[in-house]
């Protein structure tokens, strides 16, 4: 089933404290996706870029001896590898012993890193963006919003996902958002299933693009990537995706400064849109959105095929 | 007991519409005396109200709390702050004044047989799925899967409205008074369903039987779907259902288009009236 939020302030760049928002919207839709959490979410940017990245799964903690060793000497290759490539490190953060967050200035190959980072065994790059700070985890919202600290967060908008996990296994590495490799700041959402994945996987695959796990959702983010290559806007790709993705889907796009929501041809997956003055919020079900308010809102479902776009 | 004005229903044209010689309609009669009173159904004077906060209450409590007042014979409940929460209303099978004063979530008001509802917000996926009868008036939008298998009473909706309403319509009336999204009136069996205004693609897709009236455009017909012919008596409906409800269309009721099956099943169209009741 799966849930999908987001949100987006318009009110010139002002930051929100949109993790609190998030993780009410998020742990309001746990019914539909207990599995995992997870969040795109987007700051302010001061310069640097923020590199998310995972050196192990959760639960490759659990059962084995060696797994911490491993994870030091997985760090300590990155750090190495960072260095090799001109990459400063600003500062870094270790949320958990498996999930990592470097802030790092860096101006040259963005794919070229990414490659050399996550050529390393059992490292997985999670976003890297001049804004977007991507988080996904086992649990809740408010199990991975407490273990990563996110209801403090500042920032203008972001998308989130609860996942029941139907397709692939029940691990981070197939949770959502995911980021739009090699692309800074572009992060997807996805509630429904994909027939045409394989097929379209192995095509974009063949074009030089990488997936980092057999999840459905990941082909929306790979081929938003794949178009974003090619100078097309996002608006544009999203609406090419409706004719490319088959099957039933609702989803979510953010980057650094817009947020854009596409539903399959036969709208059979559920969206509900808020538009107000000075915020957008979208959820799976209203009930997420109402977290927002103490009071009644007007709301309305997108129809089949429909995408929108909205820029804080 | 109350009775049913035959004249009048006649005279509306209810009992002699026919299309491709299918009665459109069949209806009940409260005299009848093979009535059945259901189990969880309450004896309520709408004369004596209560309200209801449902602000920290979950849809258990809030059903909960419905059928405990009819119990005590509280036939005019007003629920507050329901939260466009989920399955809120739902199971109602006696007449009751109900109004719900914000949003409800998904399947809102379904298997109900009786009451008139009112929803002063909007409405989620599946509101009033399998109602048998009563009214079900929404003053904003509501989601998908609008009125699916309603078998009676009416059901509307003043704003726009998702994907696949009233699929699988096997009686009724469906009321909306702005768009409604793709294959609405899917596998449509029986009924009406008037949108007063545009449709989407594949309208009334597979529809076995029923009518079909729009207001605005309709971007595509489904298969099984064809125009029919609006007469004076489909005119004389609309201006009479549309007037109950207060709401108009853009072009007016005679710029409507009707669309019903364009095609008959075997196993179908020669049943009996009481035979039907088994296929449906």
């Amino acid at each position: 089933m799966c849930g999908i939020a987001g949100i987006i302030h318009k009110q010139g760049g002002k930051s929100v404290n949109i993790g609190e928002q998030m993780t009410s919207m998020l742990q309001a839709l746990k019914h539909r996706g207990p599995d995992s959490t997870g969040y795109a979410m987007y700051g302010p940017d001061n310069g640097n870029q923020v590199l998310r990245f995972k050196v192990a799964e959760a639960a490759d903690l659990e059962g084995s001896y060696d797994i911490h060793a491993a994870i030091e000497s997985r760090l300590a290759t990155i750090d190495s590898r960072l260095a090799e490539l001109g990459v400063k490190v600003v500062s870094k953060e270790s949320p958990t012993e498996y999930a990592h967050r470097y802030e790092i200035q860096f101006s040259g190959d963005m794919q070229k890193l990414a490659d050399f980072i996550e050529d390393i065994e059992g490292v997985e790059i999670l976003s890297i963006g001049n804004s977007l700070e991507l988080v996904k985890d086992l649990g809740d919202a408010a199990i991975v919003s407490e273990q990563y600290g996110l209801n403090s967060f500042n920032g203008t908008h972001g998308i989130g996902h609860t996942r029941m996990a139907t397709e692939s296994d029940v691990d981070i590495r197939s949770a959502h958002p995911y980021w739009a490799y090699p692309f800074n700041d572009v992060a997807v959402v996805h509630n429904g299933q994909l027939t045409n994945y394989w097929t379209n996987r192995r095509a974009l695959e063949r074009k030089g693009h990488r997936f980092s796990s057999d999840c459905d959702s990941e082909l929306i983010a790979v081929y938003i990537a794949d178009k974003i290559s090619e100078g097309v806007d996002l608006e544009t790709a999203m609406r090419d995706s409706v004719e490319f993705l088959d099957g039933v889907f609702t989803y979510l796009v953010a980057t650094k400064d817009e947020l854009g929501m596409a539903k399959d041809v036969m709208a059979a997956k559920p969206m509900v849109v808020y538009e107000g003055d000075d915020m957008i919020a979208l959820a799976s079900e209203e009930v997420a959105i109402r977290k927002l308010f103490d009071h009644p809102i007007d709301t309305f479902d997108p129809y089949h095929g429909e995408v929108k776009v909205w820029q804080h | 007991m109350a009775t049913l004005n035959k004249d009048k229903s006649h005279e509306m044209g209810l009992h002699e519409e026919q299309l491709k010689g299918r009665t459109q309609q069949r209806f009940f009669s409260a005299d009848e005396s093979e009535n059945l009173t259901y189990f969880h159904s309450f004896d309520v004077d709408t004369s004596k109200s209560a309200t209801i906060d449902a602000l920290e209450m979950t849809p258990r409590e809030i059903n909960g709390e419905i059928r405990t007042l009819m119990e005590k014979g509280i036939g005019d409940i007003t629920v507050d702050n329901p939260m466009s929460r989920h399955g809120v209303g739902v199971g109602i099978l006696n007449r009751l004044n109900l109004t719900f004063s914000d949003s409800l979530g998904y399947f809102g008001c379904g298997l109900i047989d009786g009451p008139n509802v009112h929803i002063k917000g909007r409405v989620g996926w599946s509101c009033a799925e399998n109602m048998m009868a009563g009214t079900v008036v929404i003053e904003g939008n509501a989601g998908s899967t609008f009125g699916a298998a309603i078998r009676g009473g009416d059901l509307v909706c003043r704003g726009s409205v998702g994907a696949r309403t009233g699929i699988d319509q096997k009686g009724g009336t469906i009321l909306v008074g702005g768009n409604t999204g793709a294959f609405s009136g899917f596998m449509m069996q029986r009924g009406r369903m008037i949108v007063c205004g545009d449709a989407g693609m594949n309208l009334g897709d597979s529809m076995y039987d029923g009518t079909i009236y729009i207001g605005g455009e309709v971007e595509e017909l489904g298969v099984d779907c064809v125009p029919g012919e609006m007469t004076e008596l489909d005119i004389r409906y609309l201006t009479s259902k549309l007037d109950l409800y207060g709401i108009k269309t853009p072009k007016g009721v005679e710029k409507m288009q009707k669309f019903v099956s364009g095609k008959q099943l075997w196993n179908y169209d020669n049943l009996e009236p009481h035979e039907k009741k088994i296929v449906l």
